[in-house]
């Protein structure tokens, strides 16, 4: 049985430790806002934050996690950069198909949390790990932009 | 001495086959259904909740290319219906018909009807309509024809909604109802000072004769409230906190996850495999084979690992051993068929040539000025972000299925077929999709889904991994290209010879995806024009791929026409519109399908060329170029500014889009589709390949397949849509096949070097 702290609350599953927090999430827990995409860590859909630190949960074993705070989707709208982050994307419209958009969101939000006013070189070094099929890229940036201003 | 036949015009199998689709909905052919039975009391009940609507109504219609208002009278697709329901708190919802993969539609279908009912916007909820061909008719999403196909429907649906809403509080007030007004869900009579809320009238309205559509007024463009303006994605809100929308996120009680293993060369079986070890493995429910069907586009042989999550199945996959019969499977390489390719195209043009079109070899023996060149590009994988997946349910002699697709008509009849049931103990439940592109169009996964069902207790999920993903898919194909063009004294196009090397998997037609686009004869237009195909054998599936046939041919044939033009030592732009007014008869569009004007596609090259500031000085190493195509009913035109440095890295400054589609109805999701369009043909341009390496598919995974990045994206594209009061029609495709010829002409405005193949990344250029 392993113990996980996930948007401040506690949840006790029983899993394999190596077993990719992804797969708990989504199918042990149900928080599947959190998306499968590559499995190999390649595409940024799956992100979550550990201790507000954006990680690709497809490669985060579910042993390896311990005591560090999950934070998914569902939740990050509790965070100020979360809230806003998400509030610029619906104003901006980024959103096509939206699969990718939880990673995109999560990634965004860490880039906030570390660097409030991010240059294009900062948006394209935090955000070139998580890709977008649809090629929504243009309104991602302009959206975190908005945010940082917000 | 022509013989154009209908090639131009039918040639597009993908179209043809959506349309086949859309019949299996009604009656017959879809094409030939002009008098359908109007059945207006198709669909009324009255719910505890207020108002429901339903209706039969006529419509189906494609825009009409020169004549906006008489779109309305040639009715060729089946009839559908729309379902309006209004609740007393005055919140009306409305149901979108098709499924929602990236290109907004139910944002637009939404406000379609709203604008004709004058709901208020801010509370009207769009919610996805069940599936069910009979009270729907067809409800897919593909080749950009969900707006045109539904444009008149929906619009007749919201008025005679607000025609009925009107009717009731006539009646209420006894006043004459041409003196009640409408607006945001609210009725007012003037006169008397009356007021009253669809909400407080939906009863008493559900209680009249639903209207004669033919008497219904719909709105003119000049009196839209809503049409034509920015609006939010109806479900963004839900998608930003990370609902469950996705057909992967589909959750039953008590369902357990399924992988399924096929042959990775395309037409294998199963001969044995290793199922008591694999049954033995943590998480394993059970293991099995499925026979199949043989069909790749139903049930191809497979083995299912059942398992308690998705992880534990996919673990169990791993140690999985097949031993396959590939007596009948693909063995086929992508190198070597390139390679015979360039030696077809070196040796003679076929005999049976299906368009001849005037005297092509007079032209060249009297031409001006002669060149040759050869084209080619890969194949191409979808690459759905969200992988494949169906959660199947079988019980109480019903299959259930909730699937991300865009045909769930075609997966119900399909998965009744694979399953020997009749239709209708087959439900399809509609989910949001992670990405079409046409490969959702192909209903493969969703029978698996079925098929497996059948032998499990409770519902499955069945997820495909990203390696099933890539190495399963219905691939654009590859295609090559020898044109032989000749320009006159006058410095005009004269004659056009192509000789398209593709693929065919019966022997007789070309595959999926590898027939003639008909943007040659709309953009093209030579008086001496000659065009073959020749076709090699190839097992591995091909399929529809955004903006079939275009995709790609757009590529060679408008790099093809600037070179012509540079050859001509005409203005670039002035050629391309020379080619597009010549008046060719034998070229002209037969299909009343086909919505191409000369005018519209001037109009928008125009367009692009101003905006973009065509013939203005640039510093060195700095290149304008520009190309333009007609596409899935839509004209557009780019012109993309780029430099390039001695590494061939290039940088794009500029992008500029025109485009023509008619009334635009929802501009925010319009322009984003144009904008994603963009980087989505950068991303193909640049670095994308599929190499097949003896019947297998060697790319697996993004880390060898590169999805074009943030980094790589150009910073600014302007989007500019040709005013226009034709009926609106599709977004999704006809902004894509014109951006890679725009880039690979920019490249040689800079550099003076032809890029003839994609990848570009082939010739060294990496953006």
């Amino acid at each position: 049985m392993i113990t996980l702290q996930i948007n401040n609350q506690s949840y006790t599953v029983d899993a394999p430790g190596d077993m990719p927090l992804l797969w708990v999430l989504r199918d042990l827990i149900g928080l599947t806002g959190t998306k499968y995409g590559c499995g190999v860590g390649r595409c940024g859909a799956c992100t979550v934050h550990l201790d507000g630190k954006a990680e690709h949960s497809c490669k985060v074993s579910v042993g390896s996690v311990g005591k560090r705070a999950i934070t998914t989707i569902e939740a990050i709208g509790n965070t100020p950069n979360g809230a806003r982050i998400q509030k610029a994307w619906i104003e901006t419209k980024v959103a096509q198909c939206g699969y990718c958009q939880a990673g995109q969101i999560m990634t965004a939000t860490a880039l906030l949390n570390h660097t409030p006013k991010p240059s294009d070189a900062d948006i394209d070094a935090a955000m070139s790990g998580t890709l977008c099929r649809c090629g929504t890229y243009v309104r991602l940036r302009q959206a975190i932009k908005n945010a940082a201003k917000a | 001495m022509s013989n154009t036949a209908s090639g131009f015009v039918e040639s597009d199998a993908y179209i043809r086959d959506l349309m086949n689709a859309a019949a299996v909905a009604k009656t017959g052919n879809p094409l030939a259904s002009a008098s359908l039975p109007l059945d207006r009391r198709g669909f009324l009940k009255l719910a505890g909740a207020g108002l429901v609507l339903g209706f039969y109504l006529p419509g189906g219609v494609r825009a009409d290319a020169e004549t906006p208002q008489a779109a309305g009278a040639a009715s060729q697709s089946p009839a559908i219906n729309a379902f309006v329901r209004i609740a007393p708190d005055n919140t009306v919802t409305v149901y979108s018909k098709a499924p929602e993969i990236g290109q907004g539609i139910k944002t637009a279908l939404g406000l379609i009807i709203a604008e004709e009912m004058d709901a208020d916007w801010n509370r009207t909820v769009v919610e996805q309509a069940p599936i069910d061909a009979k009270v729907y008719g067809y409800q897919g999403a593909g080749g950009s024809t969900t707006i045109p196909r539904a444009w008149d429907q929906l619009r007749q649906a919201g008025a005679a909604a607000r025609a009925m809403l009107i009717a009731a509080a006539a009646q209420q007030w006894g006043v004459n109802p041409a003196e009640i007004t409408a607006r945001d869900s609210v009725l007012t009579h003037a006169a008397s000072r009356r007021s009253a809320t669809y909400g407080s009238l939906a009863s008493a309205a559900a209680r009249l004769p639903l209207p004669d559509p033919g008497t219904l007024k719909l709105k003119t463009r000049d009196q839209y409230r809503l049409l034509g303006q920015r609006h939010r994605g109806v479900d963004d809100p839900k998608l930003v906190r990370g609902a469950p929308l996705f057909g992967i996120d589909v959750r039953l009680p008590g369902m357990v996850y399924a992988s399924y293993a096929k042959c990775p060369a395309a037409g294998g079986k199963v001969k044995s495999a290793n199922l008591d070890e694999i049954k033995a493995m943590p998480g394993v429910v059970d293991a099995f084979v499925v026979e199949g069907n043989g069909r790749p586009t139903e049930l191809m042989s497979g083995v299912a690992i059942i398992a308690s999550n998705t992880w534990a199945a996919f673990e169990a996959r791993d140690r999985l051993n097949v031993v396959w019969d590939e007596s009948e499977a693909a063995r086929e390489s992508s190198s070597e068929l390139a390679a015979r390719a360039r030696q077809i195209a070196a040796g003679k043009f076929p005999a049976n040539a299906e368009v001849n079109v005037g005297d092509v070899d007079r032209a060249f023996a009297n031409a001006a000025r002669i060149i040759e060149a050869y084209y080619e590009y890969p194949f191409v994988a979808h690459a759905n972000m969200e992988p494949q997946n169906t959660t199947a349910w079988w019980h109480d002699g019903i299959m259930e299925l909730w699937a991300p697709t865009q045909q769930p008509n075609r997966g119900q009849a399909l998965a009744a077929g694979v399953l020997g049931l009749p239709e209708d103990k087959v439900v399809v439940h509609q989910t949001r999709v992670g990405n079409g592109f046409g490969r959702r169009l192909l209903n493969d996964y969703m029978c698996e889904a079925a098929a497996i069902a059948r032998r499990v207790k409770g519902p499955v999920k069945l997820q495909w991994s990203r390696e099933d993903d890539f190495t399963h898919d219905f691939l654009r194909p590859a295609g090559y290209h020898q044109f032989k063009g000749a320009v006159d004294k006058q410095g005009r196009l004269d004659a056009w010879q192509e000789h398209f090397i593709s693929f065919t998997a019966d022997g007789k037609n070309p595959s999926a995806g590898a027939n003639y686009s008909y943007h040659l004869a709309c953009a093209c237009k030579a008086p001496n024009l000659r065009r073959g195909q020749s076709l090699m054998n190839l097992k591995a599936p091909t399929g529809p791929w955004r903006a079939p046939a275009c995709n790609a041919q757009v590529f060679a044939q408008q790099c093809f026409m600037h070179e012509l033009s540079l050859a001509a030592g005409r203005d670039h732009v002035e050629f391309l519109i020379d080619a597009v007014n010549r008046d060719v008869p034998e070229l002209a569009p037969r299909s009343r399908e086909m919505n191409f004007s000369p005018a519209r596609a001037v109009g928008v090259i125009k367009l692009c060329a101003e905006k973009a500031g065509w013939g203005k000085s640039l510093p060195k190493g700095r290149g304008l170029g520009l190309a333009w195509c007609y596409s899935h009913a839509g004209h557009a035109a780019q012109a993309v500014e780029l430099s390039v440095d001695a590494n061939k890295q290039i940088t794009i400054h500029r992008v500029v889009v025109a485009v023509d589609v008619g009334q635009v109805v929802e501009l925010s999701g319009a322009e984003s589709q144009a904008l994603g369009a963009c980087v989505d043909a950068l991303s193909m341009a640049f670095g994308q390949q599929i190499n097949i390496e003896n019947g297998r598919i060697r790319e697996e995974n993004f880390d060898i397949y590169p999805i074009l990045r943030i980094s790589s994206a150009p910073a600014v594209i302007e989007v500019y849509f040709a005013p226009s009061d034709f009926s609106p029609t599709g977004m999704g495709e006809p902004v894509f096949p014109a951006m890679p010829p725009a880039v690979a002409n920019a490249i040689f405005a800079a550099t003076g070097e032809r890029v003839r193949a994609m990848p570009f990344s082939r010739s060294g250029y990496r953006v």
